[in-house]
C-alpha cells in the first residue's frame, strides 16, 4: 500500500476503501429515507450505530492511526479493538439486512429470508464457528509468520483486514442471534458459553503476545499493545455480555415489549 | 419450586446471583485493587505456566459474564419483590470465599500463576489471603443452610 506517499495523500488503497465506507453508509442513510417516505419508523439508534459502526472501521483503515500502525504494534492494536470489535458490535446493532428485507421487493426479499434460513447458513452463525474463526484467526495472524508477512505483501494486508472485520460482524452476530433475523439462533446459554470461552482466548492472547512478542514487534511496544488489547477489549466484551445476558435473564414486561418493539414480518413492502 | 400458581421463594435464584457476583466481586477486587492500584499483581509473569494462562484468562472471562448475569438476575429478582437479602448474602459469601480459595491455592500455588506479591516473604500473604477465603466460604454456607431451611418451610406452609 502507497501509505509512505505522504500523510497528506491517500494511496489507491486507501480511496478504494474510503469509497466502499462512504457507498456503506449512504445506501444505509438512503434506504431509511425511502422507509420514512413510506411512513415506515426505523429507530434513529440503529442508524447511528451503523455511522458510528462504519466510523470506526475508517478510524482502523484510513488516517493517522492506520498509518502509525504499519510500525507502532500499539496503535496496529489500537485499530484491531476498532475493526474487529467495536466496529463489528455497532454494524451489527444497526440491523443492515433488517432494512434490506424491508426495502426490497418481495420476492427479493423472500428469496434473501430463504437463503438466510437455508441450512448452510446455519455452520459459519453458530457461535462456536464463528467464535474460532474470529479469535482463532488472530492466534494464527499473531502467533504464526502472518503478522510479519503482512508488512510485505499488500494482498494478505487487505486480506487479513478484511477477515478481522468479516469474522468479527459474524462471531457479533452469532453470540447476539440478532436484532437481524437469525433462524439459527442458538439458545441464550449457548450463546454466553461460546462468548465467555472466546473472551478468555481473546485475553490469553494478549499475554502470551505480552510475554512472547510476534515477529518483528519490539518487546516494549508488544508488552503496551498487549495490555491495550486486554484492557480496551474489555468493554466491548462487557457490552457482549450485557447484550447477550439481558433479554436471557431479565427478559421485558410485555407492557414495554409491545411499546418498543418494531413489527418484524408485516412491514415487508406489500 | 414446585407449582407456578403460588409464587415460590426462588431461593434458588437469589443464592445463585449471590454467587455469581461473590465470584465476580473477587476478580474485580482482584484486578481493582491488586492490579492496578497496589501493582502488587503483575500483568504477566515469566514463571507463569501455560496452564496457568488458561485458568487464569476462563476465570476473568467468566467472572465479567457472571457479574453481568448477578446483576441482570438481582434486578429480575427486585422488579418481582423476589429478592431476598439473606439468600442473596449466603450465595455471595460462598461465591467469594470458594473463587478467592480457587485463586489463592489452585492458581497462585498449583498452577504457579502470579504470586500475590513479589520481593517479600509471601507465608503472611498467603495465609491471610486463604484463611479470609476459607472463613468468607465457611460463613456463606452455613448462611446458605439456614436460609435453605427457612425457604423450604415457607414454601411449604406459605
Amino acid at each position: 500500500m502507497n501509505h509512505h506517499a505522504g500523510s497528506a495523500f491517500l494511496g489507491p488503497g486507501e480511496w478504494v476503501t474510503v469509497l466502499l465506507i462512504v457507498g456503506a453508509v449512504a445506501a444505509y442513510l438512503l434506504a431509511v429515507r425511502r422507509l420514512r417516505r413510506r411512513e415506515v419508523c426505523w429507530p434513529a439508534l440503529r442508524t447511528s450505530a451503523w455511522v458510528a459502526g462504519w466510523a470506526s472501521v475508517g478510524v482502523a483503515l484510513v488516517g493517522p492511526i492506520a498509518d502509525r500502525a504499519h510500525d507502532d504494534f500499539v496503535a496496529h492494536m489500537a485499530a484491531h479493538v476498532l475493526l474487529g470489535m467495536l466496529g463489528p458490535l455497532l454494524l451489527v446493532l444497526a440491523a443492515p439486512v433488517t432494512l434490506a428485507l424491508r426495502l426490497l421487493p418481495v420476492p427479493t426479499a423472500r428469496r434473501l429470508a430463504r437463503a438466510l434460513a437455508s441450512p448452510p447458513f446455519a455452520v459459519p452463525t453458530n457461535p462456536f464457528v464463528a467464535g474460532v474463526l474470529d479469535i482463532g484467526g488472530l492466534w494464527v495472524l499473531y502467533r504464526t509468520g502472518l503478522y510479519a508477512a503482512t508488512h510485505t505483501e499488500p494482498a494478505l494486508h487487505v486480506l487479513v483486514h478484511a477477515h478481522v472485520l468479516a469474522a468479527g460482524y459474524l462471531f457479533t452476530f452469532a453470540v447476539l442471534g440478532g436484532p437481524d433475523p437469525a433462524p439459527h439462533r442458538v439458545s441464550p446459554p449457548w450463546r454466553a458459553g461460546a462468548l465467555v470461552p472466546a473472551i478468555a482466548a481473546h485475553n490469553i492472547l494478549a499475554k502470551v503476545i505480552y510475554a512472547d512478542p510476534p515477529d518483528g514487534v519490539p518487546v516494549e511496544q508488544a508488552r503496551a499493545g498487549a495490555e491495550l488489547m486486554y484492557y480496551v477489549g474489555a468493554p466491548v466484551e462487557i457490552a457482549l455480555l450485557v447484550l447477550v445476558c439481558r433479554p436471557w435473564l431479565l427478559p421485558r414486561t410485555r407492557a414495554r415489549d409491545s411499546a418498543r418493539s418494531v413489527p418484524e414480518a408485516d412491514s415487508l413492502p406489500h | 419450586m414446585d407449582s407456578q400458581a403460588r409464587r415460590p421463594t426462588q431461593h434458588g435464584r437469589n443464592i445463585v446471583a449471590g454467587i455469581l457476583l461473590g465470584l465476580g466481586t473477587v476478580a474485580f477486587l482482584d484486578e481493582a485493587v491488586f492490579h492496578q492500584l497496589l501493582h502488587w499483581h503483575h500483568f504477566y509473569d515469566k514463571s507463569t505456566s501455560d496452564a496457568g494462562l488458561v485458568s487464569d484468562g476462563l476465570f476473568h472471562a467468566f467472572s465479567w459474564f457472571a457479574t453481568v448475569a448477578a446483576l441482570m438476575l438481582v434486578f429480575g429478582l427486585a422488579r418481582d419483590g423476589t429478592f431476598r437479602v439473606s439468600a442473596f448474602a449466603a450465595g455471595w459469601l460462598t461465591g467469594a470465599g470458594f473463587f478467592q480459595l480457587y485463586d489463592g491455592l489452585f492458581q497462585h500455588k498449583v498452577l504457579g500463576l502470579h504470586q500475590i506479591r513479589y520481593d517479600v516473604n509471601l507465608t503472611p500473604y498467603d495465609l491471610v489471603w486463604n484463611i479470609v477465603a476459607a472463613l468468607l466460604l465457611a460463613a456463606g454456607i452455613a448462611l446458605w443452610v439456614v436460609t435453605a431451611r427457612r425457604a423450604r418451610r415457607s414454601d411449604v406452609h406459605p
